[in-house]
């Protein structure tokens, strides 16, 4: 017998990642607009691999395919995975990455709802481990008149790995902004020259702090439509904010603004997409602040004391971690027990 | 006046109101006959107090209240009892109960009544008659109003009139408080005095403005000084009892608490209005305000005689060929009914006839992602998803660390789960797992201890036995001393110091022992005779019971830890 309510709100698993990817297209589109349209083909390339793995795991764990290759949740990943890598890495790295997402850090820990850690994220770690120097070549932005390539030259070195004749992948391509900071500082340079250089705009990297900005709206629109709450970004931009302003107050030579911090690397694509994963992140109000006060700091500590540029991708798998404890401290008080006032 | 408080979460769903709202309240034609179950309350079973072939009065009884937590039930209508047997009932067990069955005489003929003034009434008169009249909660709960217009221990400071009424497709206490409110307000005062409560504050969803107006003129007509009308925000479930307390009073009744503690109590609009019925009138329930609703064709509310047959009724309101089955309540905490047979109860606020159309059968659920958009809207305030992990794993023990008993049910989660995940049926079936656990552990506890008791006295009585023995052989030993043939004056063989009660008792317990030995010695005699199928039933029942245990064992280990 079928059992009361006889009735369910109309919305699912896909609209909620198809609502997300959508939020994702401000910062696409920017992207394309400083960058070129490289970054399309690592999405599509990133996309075709996530499904293809997709269907293959759900195959082998007989799984049905429909219900869950229309969940949109592999092509999330797939996305989120492209979109912090560099635009003109190999193909197969894109292919690599991905499958390893999806195969290993989603399927093998039980698939859809039931893996620990954030699969894009472990997609960029396995990444960056195995082949560091590709995933420091990042496209340089239009705005800096340097040589660029050609939609076709793209094309070609990322599928061929060969580049217009005469022309290095150096004198294309550029190490991050924050990258760069890192590599000066070492040099000597005070924080005060080094923003003087050429690839820094008005707060951070030229161009891809505008792309931190398009993420950052699709964020709001995600916010307006309660696909996320406050929390977690809050949380994280608000601890990230925090630790860099400290270090800078103290120390401006040495340490940038928290302004940098915040229209750097990954912080607002992490803050809005990457820790707002539901599945890898707690699920009590108090847990996703902590959760994500935790991920500000690292991500801090990682960029101004670790050995990679950016510290998002580890600080988001190690708090992954820390969610099923966090959960079982953070259980909020039920109706009617909760003390004080009555 | 606006409410002041409200409540965590809560939906939005289409409320499907104003189909049963655009024409009065009708009368129903008399049915062929009214199937009456004796069980329409909580508590025990009504006995039946007629016989199979007796002609009976409009209000008479026919089932007595028995035990304290009980209720009466009467003939809707006179006419002839043709049956009393187990019929199916509208209620989500599927299984049948005790009916009375009456065949209407088409007279409709009055048992002689008559009410009281209840100013002049004492209070456990009042609520005699309100138990004898078969006054219960009709919100659905059902639970006897005597008891509950009661309080010794608490002081009452605010009576909860409710008349939320937050399911979707319900308007029968709409349509009540429209067009009877003079009534509802009189019996919400009778309850009142017998709380000895200081004020009634009467609480209705801010989409009934038609009831709101009717109430608030009734109030002033009827010069009510402890009443306020509350019009409170229209969201699911703020009908629910503790959470229209919440939202009128800002005080919050935690699961397991009785509302009476914090100085509250709730009667449902039409509880008040029968409670008036009842002692103004004398007149015992026999109807009740049902909303006939969805796949019909005249969607209206009905006053309906308790006991007509459902088919009946939604023939009166033109049922569409293509309804496959019928809920009654509503579409988020409703139950589908075993049969259109049945007949309706107390209970049955509302009979949804559904079909396909109307309620598609839910899609095939997929994992959960823990969006955790079930603890946004849980009104009780829980982490739906992690009872549902629990749930699922039949970790019962970690489920009720994670206040399983505190969820009221309402289907909110399930509502809005986007992986269509049916949670509240989790909670359903771990809640039910639980209970039968317990029971089990109870029973099992309880033969243990028997068990030990007769171990202990087959031991006393051995060694009594061997007193006993002793003694003898010590008087007779005594008597043949005494060898100038004294007789001895009495033929206890005990000491001539013994006390006849002990005598007394030592006899009794010989005889129980003479019982005990025969009732063991037959007994395996029963186990042998038994079939290969029954001996395996019982080894799967003591597996069982072993297995309870063993749960109860680890439960108290990690409580303990």
């Amino acid at each position: 017998m079928w059992i009361s309510p006889f009735i369910t709100k109309s919305n699912s698993v896909g609209e909620i990642m198809f609502k997300v990817m959508l939020a994702l297209i401000p910062g696409i589109a920017l992207y394309v607009w400083y960058f070129g349209p490289a970054i399309l083909v690592s999405l599509t390339l990133a996309s075709l691999t996530a499904l293809a793995t997709e269907a293959a795991m759900l195959k082998l764990r007989e799984r049905p395919l429909k219900p869950f290759l229309s969940d949109n949740s592999a092509l999330l990943t797939a996305w989120l995975l492209a979109l912090s890598i560099p635009p003109l890495a190999p193909w197969w790295m894109v292919v690599v990455g991905t499958a390893f997402a999806i195969a290993v850090s989603k399927h093998l820990y039980g698939g859809l709802g039931n893996n620990t850690f954030n699969p894009a994220m472990i997609g960029y770690a396995v990444l960056i481990i195995s082949f560091p120097v590709h995933m420091t070549h990042w496209l340089t932005p239009h705005a800096l008149g340097g040589i660029e390539l050609s939609f076709a030259e793209q094309l070609s070195y990322i599928f061929k790995g060969v580049l217009p004749n005469g022309l290095t992948l150096d004198a294309v391509t550029m190490a991050t902004p924050l990258d760069t900071l890192k590599t000066q500082l070492h040099l000597g340079l005070s924080v005060h020259d080094i923003s003087d250089m050429p690839i820094y705009g008005h707060l951070a990297g030229k161009g891809s702090e505008m792309v931190a900005l398009g993420f950052a709206i699709g964020g709001v629109y995600l916010l307006l439509n309660r696909i996320i709450t406050w929390h977690l970004p809050l949380a994280y931009l608000g601890a990230l904010f925090a630790t860099a302003g400290i270090f800078h107050l103290v120390d401006p030579t040495h340490y940038v603004t928290p302004l940098f911090h915040w229209f750097s690397g990954a912080a607002m694509l992490g803050a809005f997409f990457i820790l707002t994963d539901p599945v890898t992140s707690p699920t009590t109000a108090k847990g996703k602040i902590i959760f994500a006060v935790g991920a500000g700091v690292l991500t801090y500590l990682i960029r101004a004391f670790g050995g990679f540029p950016d510290g998002m991708a580890f600080a988001t798998l190690f708090m992954n971690i820390c969610v099923p404890l966090i959960d079982a401290w953070t259980q909020p008080k039920v109706f009617g027990k909760k003390g004080g006032k009555q | 006046m606006k409410a002041a408080f409200k409540f965590h979460g809560g939906v939005h769903p289409p409320t499907h109101k104003t189909e049963s709202t655009r024409t009065p309240i009708a009368q129903t034609a008399l049915p062929s006959k009214l199937v009456i179950p004796l069980h329409q309350h909580v508590g025990a079973r009504a006995k039946p107090v007629v016989q199979v072939g007796e002609h009976v009065l409009k209000g008479q009884m026919i089932g007595k209240p028995e035990g304290r937590l009980s209720n009466a039930v009467h003939a809707s209508t006179s006419g002839t009892v043709s049956a009393i047997d187990l019929q199916l009932v509208a209620h989500h067990s599927g299984q049948p109960d005790l009916c009375v069955t009456i065949v209407p005489d088409g007279r409709d003929e009055w048992i002689a009544h008559t009410g009281v003034d209840y100013k002049q009434t004492a209070h456990t008169e009042l609520r005699h008659l309100l138990r004898q009249a078969g006054v219960v909660g009709l919100g659905g709960a059902v639970f006897p109003s005597d008891l509950k217009a009661y309080s010794n221990k608490h002081k009452i400071k605010t009576m909860v009139l409710n008349g939320a009424e937050c399911e979707p497709y319900i308007t029968c206490d709409d349509m009540l408080m429209r067009e009877r409110p003079a009534d509802i307000l009189r019996g919400a005062e009778v309850l009142r005095e017998l709380l000895y409560a200081e004020e009634i504050l009467i609480g209705i969803e801010d989409n009934k403005p038609e009831a709101i107006a009717a109430m608030r003129q009734a109030v002033i007509d009827g010069k009510h000084e402890h009443m306020t009308v509350v019009a409170v925000p229209t969201v699911y479930p703020s009908g629910g009892a503790k959470q229209l307390m919440r939202i009128l009073t800002g005080i919050e009744v935690a699961a397991g608490v009785r509302s009476t503690e914090k100085g509250l109590q709730c009667f449902n609009v039409a509880t008040a209005y029968s409670a008036w019925r009842a002692i103004a009138h004398g007149e015992p329930l026999l109807s009740r305000i049902v909303t006939v609703t969805g796949n019909v064709a005249h969607a209206q509310n009905f006053e309906v005689l308790l006991g007509t047959p459902v088919d009946e009724l939604m023939a009166q309101a033109g049922s569409r060929p293509d309804t496959d089955k019928h809920i009654m309540g509503g579409p988020m905490m409703g139950v589908q009914l075993p049969s259109a047979t049945v007949g309706i109860t107390k209970a049955a606020n509302c009979i949804i006839a559904s079909s396909p159309a109307l309620f598609p059968p839910p899609k095939p659920a997929l994992p959960c992602i823990r969006c955790t958009r079930c603890a946004e809207v849980c009104p009780a305030e829980l982490q739906p998803q992690d009872l549902y992990w629990f749930a699922k794993a039949n970790n019962f023990g970690k489920a009720q660390e994670f206040h399983l008993f505190d969820c009221i049910e309402c289907g909110a989660c399930t509502y809005v789960c986007p992986s269509n995940i049916p949670l509240v049926n989790y909670y359903r079936y771990a809640k039910s797992e639980i209970w039968a656990r317990e029971q089990e552990a109870q029973a099992a506890e309880l033969a243990r201890e028997r068990h030990e008791f007769r171990q202990l006295r087959i031991e006393r009585e051995k060694q009594e036995k061997a007193e006993k023995l002793a003694q003898k052989e010590k008087a007779a030993a005594v008597a043949k001393a005494a060898s100038d043939a004294v007789q001895m004056p009495t033929a206890t063989p005990l000491g001539p110091n013994a006390d006849p009660d002990d005598a007394m008792q030592l006899r009794i317990d010989a005889a129980l022992a003479r019982a005990k030995e025969q009732a063991s010695a037959a007994h395996p005699k029963n186990t042998e005779t038994l079939t290969p199928q029954q001996h395996a039933e019982i080894a799967e029942a003591d597996a069982r019971r072993a297995k309870a245990h063993e749960m109860a064992l680890s439960d108290a280990e990690q409580k303990s830890e």
